[in-house]
């Protein structure tokens, strides 16, 4: 193949994974931005997304859009619940210390996983594509529904930005992210703010999964990946940095779709855990992060 | 760091000494207690204890799952018709997480603790790898079902024994002819990155040689991958076979993508059946696969030259004419590989007969036994077909299908034949010490 389109794939695969990884990596950054909780379990909560994805859409029968549709409403949903659920049960009864709260959330992960293992079972189990219209380049085929999954992604981080920076509730939360003892003393819930901001948090992984799932498939296993890329996106960008998770996402994405179509993927992962080396040497704070008070 | 509440202050739940002592008190209590893991007074009318390492989880759950099935029924026919040596056959199940070093822990449990006479089941070459060490150490026949060429390049040790199907280097020599004069001659292979697929990596070259044709690229895919697309460039575009197999549990979205990028302006394709075990061939955006070929190591889907015998076995798994579960159309079966299950249960149990079998006391008896047999002819136990054991490589040799897909259906087109897929014997497990 030539350079051309060589280059045109690498950067759509890319552009997919950007798309994907954005959404995750800043439900992510958001819910330490604001509770200074490391959620370990992030990426059960996409996994938990993709299951409930499957389960909904094989129970409408009908066009397969009509499950994928309802499937990317009721899934972030439930899993928002499930998490809502989890931040009283748990994170609360913490006072959302930072040490506990990262074990917390590695025995939630444990618990979530071997929960969808039991009741979901071990296979990957795939989701219809609302539509299937392959797109016909001269010297490659491409995935319509990929290209969707950029459109739908970008619209939901415009939707997330918006909501932060423009209502009252993102003012609410940024107040609590700025500065949680004031923010309180102003008559500010904070407890109820963290009990959204986890649960939105985990909508927006569950979101991302729902948009990935007709092209990989559900799987009990599949949010491992997601979460160290999740990690490795917010620590490029910085904890709690809106900004700072799409531009590295886009960045890590990118580099991954044209490194591995180039090269290898091996030397795509290499080469991101190398960046988050230099970024924590020379930038703990992260690209966009400020430093911590 | 704070640490307002304690939660890593230690002292304060200090362990005391009578506390200690309460405890290893009560735990050394529990295992003196009548009836905790005492499976040692093997009579002669106790069940024969076969420990199964299955891929419960992991990347190799459709395989263990359908295992597991195969082996249940296998096991029913055996007992419903005296057991072995008069003795019924019971079953232990272990998960081993399509994992090695699970798979070794599993190995040691089943020897230590449940005491099974002998351990079988495995697929995953590299779960085989790293449980063989395991098994010749606790001197511990141990049966794989796995197609991988471990077994039989006697690199693992006297205890393993593959003889329920055939290795990939078998399959890959009696297939070559085929590929190169019906598929085409400038082959580009797709295998998964470890063992298994490195057998296909290093077989495929010089089998396809010897008939004039080349292997022109080789392009290796980690089994946990869950996207494919990025690697289909690397395709050369001269290329006239893709010859493809994967495993794991993506196998569904790599031939999916592969259709994506090719459309039905693709290369001829020869696929191992295993980038589509345990999944619905007519699953939409699979359409391109029509009239492309794979290998099957007993059809998926019946035919109508099919044996009394591959009819009763197909019905006492399971399975309807389509390959998949009785009572659902969409569980789709490992047709192609879990057939090996059954006939090695078969195998297992004519050789516990001809040791004259009695207890862990007589395994190296039972792999002397084994060594002897030489070959199995087909039916009821062996419905996939006629087969030939080398006790020196503890290999069989068999007949291999390739298959075409034609109306939404697999139908066999080739059959080879045992002496197709022979090879010398690269070393002899029978000079090892027992």
């Amino acid at each position: 193949m030539h350079f051309g389109p060589h280059l045109l794939l690498a950067a759509l695969e890319g552009l997919v994974t950007s798309a994907v990884l954005a959404l995750t990596a800043l439900g992510l950054s958001l819910v330490f931005g604001v509770m200074r909780v490391v959620n370990v379990a992030h990426g059960e909560f996409f996994m938990l997304g993709a299951v409930l994805a499957w389960a909904i859409s094989t129970a409408i029968s009908g066009h397969p859009a009509l499950g994928f549709l309802a499937a990317l409403v009721l899934a972030p949903l439930i899993v928002g619940l499930i998490a809502l659920l989890a931040e009283r049960l748990v994170l609360r009864r913490l006072n959302y210390n930072p040490e506990a709260t990262i074990v917390a959330t590695i025995g939630m992960l444990y618990i979530i996983q071997q929960l969808a293992l039991t009741f979901y079972g071990p296979e990957a189990r795939p989701v219809e594509p609302p539509f299937s219209y392959r797109i016909l380049l001269p010297w490659f085929g491409y995935s319509g529904y990929k290209l969707s999954i950029i459109a739908a992604s970008a619209l939901l981080l415009v939707a997330t930005w918006l909501v932060l920076t423009r209502t009252k509730i993102g003012l609410i939360m940024r107040a609590t992210q700025y500065d949680s003892e004031t923010a309180q003393a102003f008559g500010i819930p904070v407890t109820r703010v963290y009990a959204g901001v986890f649960a939105l948090g985990a909508m927006l992984a569950a979101v991302a999964a729902v948009l990935i799932v007709p092209i990989s498939q559900a799987h009990y296993l599949m949010g491992q990946d997601p979460l160290l890329l999740s990690f490795i996106v917010v620590i490029i960008g910085g904890l709690g940095s809106l900004r700072g998770t799409v531009v590295a996402a886009v960045l890590i994405g990118l580099s991954d779709g044209i490194i591995s179509v180039f090269f290898s993927p091996t030397l795509a992962k290499i080469i991101a855990t190398l960046l988050v080396a230099m970024v924590l040497v020379f930038r703990p704070q992260g690209l966009f992060g400020t430093a911590s008070r | 760091m704070t640490d307002k509440n304690g939660f890593f202050d230690l002292s304060r739940s200090a362990l005391t000494r009578r506390t200690a002592l309460k405890v290893l008190a009560a735990g050394a209590g529990l295992a003196v207690a009548p009836g905790f893991v005492r499976y040692s007074q093997a009579q002669s009318s106790a069940p024969i204890k076969i420990g199964f390492q299955s891929h419960r989880t992991g990347i190799g759950a459709a395989y263990g799952r359908w295992y597991e099935k195969t082996t249940a029924a296998a096991v029913k026919a055996i007992n419903d018709a005296g057991g072995i040596n008069g003795r019924p056959v019971e079953v232990i199940i272990e998960d081993d997480g399509t994992d090695p070093g699970r798979g070794a822990e599993v190995v040691g449990k089943f020897a230590s603790q449940h005491k099974t006479d002998i351990v079988y089941g495995t697929l995953f070459s590299h779960v085989v790898i790293g449980s063989a060490p395991a098994a010749g150490e606790a001197k511990m026949p141990y049966f794989v079902v796995s197609e991988g060429h471990h077994v039989a390049s006697t690199k693992l040790n006297r205890y393993v024994f593959q003889p329920g199907i055939t290795d990939v280097k078998s399959q890959i020599q009696s297939m070559a002819p085929w590929i190169a004069a019906n598929a085409g001659k400038k082959v580009t292979q797709i295998f998964p990155d470890f063992a298994f697929g490195y057998d296909h990596r290093d077989y495929l070259p010089p089998a396809l040689k010897a008939q004039g044709a080349e292997v022109i690229a080789q392009i290796a895919i980690p089994p946990t991958e869950s996207s494919f697309t990025k690697y289909f460039p690397q395709i050369p575009a001269e290329t006239e076979v893709i010859y493809h197999v994967m495993v794991g549990p993506a196998v569904l979205t790599f031939v999916k993508e592969l259709g994506e990028f090719y459309g039905s302006n693709r290369p001829q394709l020869f696929g191992f059946i295993d980038s589509l075990e345990a999944t619905d061939i007519n699953s939409p955006g699979l359409e391109f696969l029509d009239g492309s070929h794979f290998w099957e190591g007993s059809p998926r889907y019946a035919q109508p030259d099919d044996s009394p015998a591959q009819k009763a076995y197909r019905a006492a798994v399971g399975i309807d004419d389509n390959g998949a579960s009785v009572g659902d159309p969409k569980d789709v079966s490992t047709a192609a590989h879990m057939f090996g299950c059954w006939e090695t249960l078969y195998v297992v149990k004519k050789a516990m007969e001809d040791a004259g079998y009695k207890g862990p006391e007589d395994r190296a008896k039972l792999v002397e036994a084994t060594e002897a047999l030489t070959e199995f002819a087909e039916g009821p136990e062996h419905p996939q077909g006629p087969k030939t054991f080398n006790g020196k490589i503890h290999q069989c040799f068999g007949i291999q299908n390739i298959s075409k897909v034609e109306g939404g259906r697999l139908n066999v087109v080739h059959k080879t034949k045992i002496e197709d897929g022979l090879y010398e014997p690269e070393g002899d497990y029978t000079t090892q010490a027992l």
